[in-house]
């Protein structure tokens, strides 16, 4: 059956690396739209919120294309994916920008990381940029085919810090343990770049696309 | 733990990758889409395009080499050379690139970075800096800022340099020894620890490397992110999956 993903543009990063990599994974029936229209997101079979940038700014560009409540609707009803900022945003509070209110979706903060040191003493950088182990904290059906430990690629200065534990599905390591991934019911979000990170990246997005509720 | 990377660099003329590759399993070794997919299939962590076209009216090439690339190669990708405006910015973040490098620019216009950073996020702003050493032999080390392939200085410091571009946005610091960029005899490793201790931000050693050792120091003493090569990988004198096994044996996390 053919599917409409939508890819929510709100003028906040790369979408072009995302939309590639969907098209890379979905059918040849499926249709890709980037869009920020509000009705477009939620009439999609599917939704992919992905994000960079500061927290204030991408508050403000979600509010100025009047994204906010198509984002929700869709962040609880259907499969609703969510990528680095657009994982972060849907928490209620940001620690960037001086303090920044966000979405609110899941009750916890979004916490810069804290200085630290690796094993050799040498200082950690920030933002942490590269490939780190994600530990898959309970089953998931956008884990199939991945196995636990695998790395994946990051670039972030923060992280998330969810109040519910429940929400997490995903932890990584640097310098802290902090929570890499959350899932609840339809919605999987990720502090990682799927769409960036080679062949686990596509395999998470392929079951993503074909993830039924 | 978070892995150091490790980034073939590939020199783009005309859409046409130069400085010669040599593999013997892919058709025409001069194709960038066919070297990155090579690249990517032994474990490269990111791939750098840089664009060294001279003539202007074939620079619009590397746009379509970057869509090509972008839309079967599933890795970060940075271009770099001849990055002068925010439309350069733009032009290059739209065709699929992720990060780009600005190097001649920010020399000459440092605001530049500021713009580009506060427009498309620190996170896709790399600043290249080529650096060489200028004390003389006993002296306290220092280095200064060349443009124009190492051949003018600029009079600025290295060290103060990169701390600048990290005050004015840059995510990342791409450092190049100009003293041993082509020489085979390894990093500049005491340049590269103190522009590492110096910065907040992670630095990508390059110059000089020779073998796979080479990498490892770069990484261990130099204190790098990651690390950069081009010809070692290019005439297919190691692969990177060697050079990844290499720097695992030598205690170094790397993506296997």
């Amino acid at each position: 059956m053919s599917k409409t993903i939508a890819v929510i543009d709100y003028g906040m990063g790369n979408l072009r690396s995302v939309s590639k990599a969907i098209e890379h994974v979905a059918g040849a029936d499926d249709r890709i739209q980037v869009t920020d229209d509000p009705e477009l997101i939620l009439r999609a079979d599917r939704v992919v919120f992905p994000g960079q940038g500061a927290a204030r700014d991408c508050m403000a560009a979600i509010s100025n294309h009047h994204l906010n409540r198509a984002v929700l609707e869709a962040a609880q009803r259907k499969p609703f994916l969510g990528i680095c900022m657009g994982m972060q945003v849907l928490m209620s509070f940001s620690e960037e920008n001086q303090g920044t209110r966000l979405m609110g979706l899941f009750p916890g903060q979004v916490r810069h990381f804290p200085e630290s040191r690796d094993a050799q003493g040498l200082r950690l950088k920030i933002p942490q940029m590269g490939w780190n182990r994600v530990s898959q904290t309970r089953a998931h059906p956008l884990w199939e085919g991945i196995e636990d430990q695998t790395r994946f690629y990051f670039v972030h200065s923060y992280y998330v810090d969810p109040e519910e534990p429940d929400l997490v599905a995903g932890t990584t390591d640097y310098g802290i343990p902090f929570t890499s991934v959350i899932a609840r019911d339809n919605l999987f979000a990720t502090q990682f770049h799927p769409e960036k990170s080679a062949d686990a990246g596509l395999r998470l997005l392929r079951n993503f696309v074909n993830w039924e509720l | 733990m978070l892995a150091k990377r490790i980034i073939p660099c590939l020199d783009v003329d005309a859409g046409r990758v130069v400085k010669g590759v040599k593999f013997v399993d892919i058709r025409d070794a001069g194709d960038p889409v066919e070297v990155a997919r090579r690249y990517n299939s032994e474990g490269a962590d990111e791939i750098t395009f840089l664009d060294i076209t001279a003539s202007s009216d074939d620079r619009e090439t590397i746009v379509h080499v970057v869509e090509q690339v972008a839309s079967e190669v599933f890795i970060p990708l940075t271009v770099g050379g001849g990055i002068r405006t925010t439309e350069d910015v733009r032009r290059m973040l739209n065709a699929g690139a992720d990060k780009v490098a600005i190097n001649t620019a920010a020399v000459f216009n440092p605001e530049f970075v500021k713009e580009a950073t506060s427009r498309f996020g620190s996170q896709c702003i790399v600043v290249a800096i080529d650096a060489k050493r200028t004390s003389a032999e006993g002296e306290p080390a220092k280095w200064e800022i060349f443009t124009h392939g190492g051949r003018k200085p600029t009079g600025l410091d290295a060290i103060e340099w990169a701390r600048k571009m990290v005050e004015y946005g840059a995510g990342e610091i791409l450092l190049t020894s100009m003293d041993r960029d082509g020489t085979k005899i390894g990093f500049d490793l005491e340049l590269t620890r103190a522009i590492s201790d110096a910065v907040t931000v992670p630095v990508i050693a390059s110059g000089g490397v020779g073998n796979l050792q080479h990498l490892v120091d770069g990484v261990a003493q130099g204190g790098a992110d990651a690390v950069l090569a081009a010809s070692i990988f290019h005439f297919a004198e190691y692969s990177i999956e060697e050079a990844k096994r290499f720097m695992a044996d030598q205690g170094v996390e790397v993506r296997l």
